[in-house]
């Protein structure tokens, strides 16, 4: 039996990769990210609400949702603090055939060891990984830890050919600055070919303590920052603006989905 | 109603200033229509209906053509029509010009055509000769030309369930031109409708709130390969349609059963079927026999309406509470959508109400075996604390997978159509391929018809037809719109609370020709 300690599930999300996805939230993170949607998944121990699951259970209440879905993403927290767990419920869902079409994605922070990687890459499609910040500085401000692990994730994904994409949460005043905007753009076109890049905004929903006095990111916002990775080598198909449907209308942009209860 | 009243009704028809010349004939019409007796009915049928048991939807006194005609336009296209002193076009441009000439000779329940037919399959023979910005430009003159010559939002086209040309370019030109009219529906097959083809139709979904989808290999089980979507989600044969649509309000059905919650479909169920088809037969044997629709209509003439492909709707209403008061009955609460045994109640009654329309012979409804077919009705303006059809009652719906389950089970029962409104999360709209996984996963559920719901500012819902808010708000401000149905809309926007976001909630009339404010 291998257990998961397991912050949440959402059975049909439309915001954690492509298509309507089977999301497990996993308990405990590396990073304090002050812009935290999820703050109450970062503490590694059981907190309220953290459960003990089985994976054979996970994977049969993927296997019932199957045909409702695209694929299933194991986000956190930090996906890969219980990388065995991921393991094996990847293995599962790519040994039963009722489960076997959908994709399997991870959900990351890039904060892992590249032995992680080599383990998952052989039952995971793919990783999205966050990169805060490329200046270190920056790094360190937003999410309390050095970015030299994610910068490293980042090219041995991209070399294992499993970066599925690469996120960048735009912190109005923090990490948008042109420079750094240029020097993101510039690093990010060193990949070849270069992955996906999503550029998403800040948003207050979800956060807590000092993350209310940060100014949220509009779309006007995100096409600039959008418009300086352009400029900066990489081609205008691999940048997207994530949200802007919403943005464009009004409706608040929701961080994570679930059916009403 | 005495002459007096008859005067005074129509006074405030002629006098009425938010109404448009079109929509004041129509009105006039009915008022005219209504001065004569209905089709005799006993006195406990009469009784049913005063009291609404049954509800005849508005449909006039003296039923002179059938309520939905589904005109076989495909014949009219081959042979060309003597009537309209036109021959078979040949070119795309004379297709368009024939076709709209013919819809505005057909008649139906709302006064416009209820269907313009499978456009791709119509002109995709024709578009061969067009590039694709010639393709658009002319598709987008047709559609302006549908809205504005048949300004009512029950019109309804139908696309697919193959890829074409055609099909692209109507959800393109949909997208843009931001009209209520054509309503839309795509008729989906796994194996022939490509993932690709659904996402176009996610995309006009999230702009503009179409097209519904139907299971086309069910539909074709059910009513064979010639079928089409009128109205609200209503399927009946081609070149024929629904003499009449007549209606049960299982929650009336319920409050008059005494005994326990199981003997419902025993004891009560089948005396109130029987009501509801006794209007039913009165109204077709009108149509058909005393107005004689079927003797003198030239489409009947020319072999575009057949009375041999013509059937009858019997409509059900407030499945919910009807479950949920029988459920009281028993002293054990329970929900439909949320308790397993307020669904297999809700189940249960719907199956037993099919067997007994399945088993009632009616008049001249040959397509469909002589009797009439089962449909969800999705609501009338002056309806109150009713929820539409058999759906979960508004604003409570449980969560998607329960949703589904608990309403799927229902969908093999109403051949003539059943619309559960699936509303999704506005995230959605950046990430369409959710929704094709979504209505994938329902039709291989067992779901017939899948309407999709993405908040959107603009689109409303109201039962299984759109109108613009900003249209809305003129009628509310007491001033006059285009489109008729939008009128229609206009009390159910006050009394659902869209402006509490449930824009899908709406129950309002199907159709009802005198405004209401």
């Amino acid at each position: 039996m291998t257990l998961a300690l397991v912050a949440d599930v959402i059975d049909a999300s439309y915001v954690d990769g492509p298509g309507n996805r089977y999301v497990v939230f996993l308990q405990g993170c590396t990073f304090r990210c002050v812009t935290c949607h999820n703050p109450h998944t970062i503490a590694t121990c059981p907190t309220v609400g953290a459960r003990w699951i089985d994976v054979a259970d996970l994977h049969a209440e993927i296997a019932a949702r199957a045909p409702f879905l695209s694929g299933v993403t194991v986000s956190g927290g930090e996906a890969t603090l219980q990388w065995g767990a991921v393991h094996e419920l990847f293995r599962r869902l790519a040994a039963d055939p009722a489960t076997s079409g959908l994709t399997r994605l991870v959900d990351s922070n890039g904060d892992a060891a590249p032995e992680v990687w080599d383990v998952l890459a052989s039952s995971m499609d793919g990783a999205m990984v966050d990169l805060k910040a490329l200046d270190p500085d920056v790094h360190r401000a937003l999410t309390g830890h050095g970015n030299d692990r994610v910068l490293a994730s980042i090219r041995q994904l991209h070399g294992l050919g499993q970066l599925t994409e690469v996120r960048l949460l735009v912190v109005p005043g923090e990490n948008d600055t042109p420079e750094q905007v240029a020097a993101t753009g510039r690093w990010l076109a060193e990949l070849d070919p270069p992955p996906p890049i999503v550029v998403q905004g800040f948003r207050r929903a979800g956060t807590r303590g000092v993350a209310h006095h940060l100014p949220e990111a509009t779309l006007a916002g995100l096409d600039e920052v959008a418009a300086g990775l352009v400029a900066a080598g990489l081609p205008e198909s691999a940048v997207h603006v994530r949200g802007a449907a919403a943005l464009a209308t009004g409706v608040p942009v929701t961080v994570t989905v679930s059916d009403p209860a | 109603m005495g002459l007096e009243e008859h005067r005074h009704t129509i006074r405030a028809v002629v006098a009425d200033p938010t109404l448009t010349y079109r929509q004041r004939i129509q009105a006039l019409a009915l008022a005219a229509e209504d001065v004569l007796e209905p089709p005799a009915v006993s006195a406990e049928c009469a009784e049913a209906l005063d009291k609404g048991l049954i509800c005849d939807l508005a449909e006039g006194h003296a039923p002179h053509r059938p309520r939905y005609t589904l005109p076989d336009y495909q014949r009219a296209l081959a042979r060309g029509s003597e009537f309209l002193e036109l021959p078979p076009p040949t070119t795309f441009d004379d297709a368009t010009t024939f076709l709209l000439a013919l819809y505005g000779n057909v008649p139906s329940i709302t006064g416009y055509p209820v269907w313009f037919g499978d456009l791709d399959g119509l002109l995709e023979p024709f578009a061969d000769e067009l590039d694709d910005a010639e393709l658009h430009a002319r598709l987008r003159r047709f559609w302006v030309l549908l809205d504005r010559l048949f300004p009512d939002a029950f019109a309804h086209a139908n696309l697919g369930p193959a890829d074409s040309r055609v099909a692209r370019t109507a959800l393109a030109v949909h997208r843009e031109a931001r009209q209520v009219v054509p309503n839309l529906t795509l008729r989906v097959e796994p194996g022939t409708t490509p993932d690709d083809l659904l996402l176009d139709a996610m995309r006009t979904v999230a702009a503009v709130a179409q097209p519904h989808l139907v299971n086309h290999p069910m539909m074709v089980a059910d009513l064979g390969a010639r079928y089409g979507v009128v109205s609200c989600y209503n399927s009946l044969p081609v070149g024929g349609g629904s003499h009449t649509l007549v209606r049960l309000d299982l929650k009336e059905a319920a409050h008059r059963h005494r005994g326990p919650a199981s003997s419902f479909v025993v004891d009560t169920l089948p005396a109130a079927v029987e009501l509801t088809a006794e209007l039913m037969e009165a109204r077709i044997r009108h149509l058909v026999e005393r107005a004689g629709f079927f003797e003198h209509s030239w489409l009947v003439a020319e072999g575009l309406l057949s009375l041999e492909r013509m059937t009858a709707m019997f409509g059900l209403v407030g499945l919910a509470e009807c479950v949920e008061h029988l459920l009281d009955l028993d002293g054990e609460p329970g929900r439909y959508g949320h308790d397993e045994r307020a669904d297999a109640l809700a189940h249960d009654i719907v199956r037993a109400t099919a067997a007994l329309v399945g088993a009632r012979d009616l008049p001249y409804c040959e397509a469909t075996g002589g009797h009439a077919l089962l449909h969800s009705q999705a609501g009338l303006e002056a309806d109150v604390d009713l929820t539409p059809g058999t759906r979960v009652a508004a604003g409570t719906e449980p969560g998607l997978y329960r949703h589904l389950q608990a309403v799927a089970p229902n969908h093999r029962w109403f051949p003539s159509g059943v619309s559960d409104i699936v509303r999704l999360d506005e995230t959605v709209a950046d990430n369409l391929q959710a929704a094709v996984d979504i209505a994938k996963g329902a039709f291989g559920l067992g779901m017939r018809d899948v309407t999709f719901e993405v908040a959107n500012g603009e689109f409303v819902r109201i039962t299984g037809y759109l109108a613009r808010r900003a249209d809305l708000a003129r009628v509310d401000a007491g001033h006059g719109v285009r489109h008729a149905s939008t009128v229609l809309g206009a009390g159910s926007f006050t009394n659902a609370h869209l402006d509490d976001r449930r824009p899908q909630r709406v129950r309002s009339p199907e159709r009802d020709a005198r405004p209401r404010r």
